[in-house]
């Protein structure tokens, strides 16, 4: 079985991020990049898929500039068996339309059975990308699953609100986007991090992939205007027991 | 403008957010047309025009059925923008519907500007302005961004249609969240864990400060997740919805899913290192502080 899994990388959400000078993204420098939290669990969901089944084999692929090379080596060294980089430097200025065209390009004639992608990337949170590709390449797809089963076809759960999931069969091919929680993603091993430094990684440029044109275009990219509704206190840990506790007092019934 | 509105139904119920689809059209000064799959027994109320399939024939929920559903009353109807809620059935359907339509589509949209459809990004730290190319739109929006209130009375005009039948997934059924080990709901306080917490190992520090208070512990999805804390003491729109006299946020950022259930508190106290986490957007007191110093400070002091 041919499973393909999209990663993206992403920056720590708990950066301090600068507008870029045109006004239509953050400034990618000085940033500490991951995988996209969503996107680990597709790819354990792949990895765990393998051990079950042995005869498995897992390509890991990732649009971006040169740095997701480190993501896709994660990945490796996570079980994943091949890695595929559609090099873009552009990438974060693309939409998920246009993402999916590329990914979509690339799998259409690789007989893939199972796609994982994660449900969102933290940054954009579009939640696109896995949906449109299945779509581009007629496959089922079932999104934001929870829950995971291959036994006699595929079960999964996809998670609904208030707690409430709902069962669905699926057959193959079939794009599955990945919501938290699916599984305990793995830390890698160190000889397996050793292992995947050494293998290769196929890397394409995105200009000899299929292209589409861009259907929007950001107008503006900026810092949401405080509410000014919170208090903000600094200061030391004493002197901040101190004032909450004040606070407290004053504000609530509770004390 | 005309928009093409797509109404929920979960168990054989309207959903009550459907009315934030009428919300924004109201908001736009839009033509109303709506889309369900449900029922006859519970229509929702606005002046415009209702397309209904049955879902007993088509199911509440099929991505394939719907999609197509949606496709032939947007070829009837020729609206400018289709609109979702930004929920599992619309997060689910509208690329779907972008995608055939070749249409721009803009996700959990919470606002509007000059024609631009207004998006969060970078866990709601960052705002994106986005123009659409296309002469439709495909669009979700925030739950809660667009309340509407003011019920209206009017009925909507009601046509019914016939989806067909077809689709690649299989819906088996629906399972409900397991029995809950514990009701946040009657708490008066709440102390809840975020990631922030760092490790399984820290989280009785929490818990010492919430039962220094008498109330009870809360816990956001990463914390559940990981195992760090039960399932049943999560908060947020996939956990429970709770309102008590004082929520203290230790190490939570804020995202939309958490506040959807916490944002009701009376008093809201955030614990965090990051002066610009979203959270300090809805508490009252933000303390920028680490949790692991702060909170077993506090709690020697009570
Ligand atoms: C469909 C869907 C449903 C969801 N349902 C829910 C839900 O019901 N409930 C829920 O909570 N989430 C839900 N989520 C997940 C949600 O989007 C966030 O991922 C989650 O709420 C983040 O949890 P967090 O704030 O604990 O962690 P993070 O976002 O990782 O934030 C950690 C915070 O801790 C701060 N921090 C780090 N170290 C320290 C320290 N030492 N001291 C103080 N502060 C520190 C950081 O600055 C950061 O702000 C859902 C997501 C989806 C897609």
């Amino acid at each position: 079985m041919k499973v393909l899994v999209c990663i993206k990388q992403v920056p720590d959400m708990e950066s301090k991020f600068k507008i870029n000078a045109n006004g239509t993204w953050f400034d990618e420098n000085d940033l500490a990049y991951r995988i996209n939290e969503y996107d680990e669990y597709a790819i354990e969901q792949a990895v765990q898929l393998k051990e079950q089944l042995n005869n498995v084999d897992i390509t890991v692929l990732s649009v971006g500039p040169a740095r997701v090379k480190e993501a896709l080596k994660k990945a490796l060294a996570m079980g994943c068996d091949d890695a595929v980089h559609i090099e873009d430097e552009q990438s974060s200025l693309k939409e998920p339309f246009q993402i999916a065209n590329l990914i979509a390009d690339f799998a259409k004639d690789k007989g893939f059975d199972i796609v994982f992608t994660g449900m969102q990337s933290q940054d954009r949170g579009s939640g696109q990308v896995g949906i449109i590709l299945s779509e581009l390449l007629n496959m089922s797809c079932v999104s934001t699953i929870a829950e995971f089963e291959y036994k006699d076809g595929i079960t999964v759960k996809r998670e609904l609100e208030g707690g409430l999931k709902s069962i669905v069969k699926v057959s193959t091919p079939v794009v599955l986007t990945c919501q938290l929680g699916l599984n305990t993603p793995r830390y890698p091993t160190l000889p397996n991090i050793m292992k995947a430094k050494k293998k290769e990684l196929l890397t394409i440029a995105s200009t000899e992939l299929f292209a589409v044109d861009s259907s929007y275009e950001t107008v503006n990219f900026y810092h949401p205007q405080k509410s000014g509704g919170s208090l903000i206190l600094e200061g030391s840990v004493s002197e901040l027991v101190d004032k909450l506790i004040v606070i407290l007092k004053e504000k609530t019934s509770v004390l | 403008m005309k928009l093409l509105l797509v109404g929920e139904y979960r168990e054989k119920k309207l959903l009550n957010v459907t009315y934030d689809l009428v919300g924004i059209a109201n908001k736009l000064g839009a033509d109303k047309v709506m889309v369900a799959s449900g029922y006859e027994s519970d229509l929702p109320k606005f002046d415009g025009k209702l397309y209904l399939a049955n879902a007993n024939d088509v199911g509440e929920y099929n991505p394939n059925i719907h999609k197509q559903m949606i496709l032939d009353v947007v070829e009837k109807e020729n609206p400018d923008v289709i609109v979702f809620i930004h929920s599992s059935f619309g997060w689910d359907l509208a690329p779907r519907v972008a995608t055939a339509l070749k249409a721009a589509q803009f996700t959990e949209v919470i606002d509007f500007k000059d024609g631009s459809f207004i998006v969060p990004s970078c866990n709601s730290k960052l705002r994106r302005e986005l123009k659409s190319k296309t002469n439709k739109t495909v669009i979700t929006i925030q739950a809660g961004a667009f309340a509407f209130s003011d019920e209206s009375t009017a009925s909507p005009i009601v046509e019914k249609i016939t989806p067909s039948n077809t689709s690649n997934v299989e819906f088996v059924s629906y399972e409900e969240a397991e029995a809950k080990g514990l009701d946040l709901t009657k708490a008066d306080i709440i102390v809840t864990a975020g990631r922030g917490v760092g490790k399984k190992d820290n989280i009785p520090i929490i818990q010492a400060l919430a039962t220094k208070l008498g109330g009870e512990l809360g816990a956001s999805r990463p914390v559940a997740d990981n195992a760090w804390v039960d399932h049943s003491h999560q908060v947020g729109t996939t956990g429970q919805t709770v309102s008590p006299k004082l929520y203290i946020a230790c190490g939570v950022s804020g995202a939309i899913q958490h506040l959807a259930g916490m944002k009701k508190s009376e008093f809201i106290v955030a614990i965090n290192t990051d002066k610009d986490a979203p959270i300090g957007e809805i508490a009252d007191v933000l303390i920028v502080a680490d949790v692991l110093q702060f909170v077993p400070a506090l709690t020697n002091k009570l």
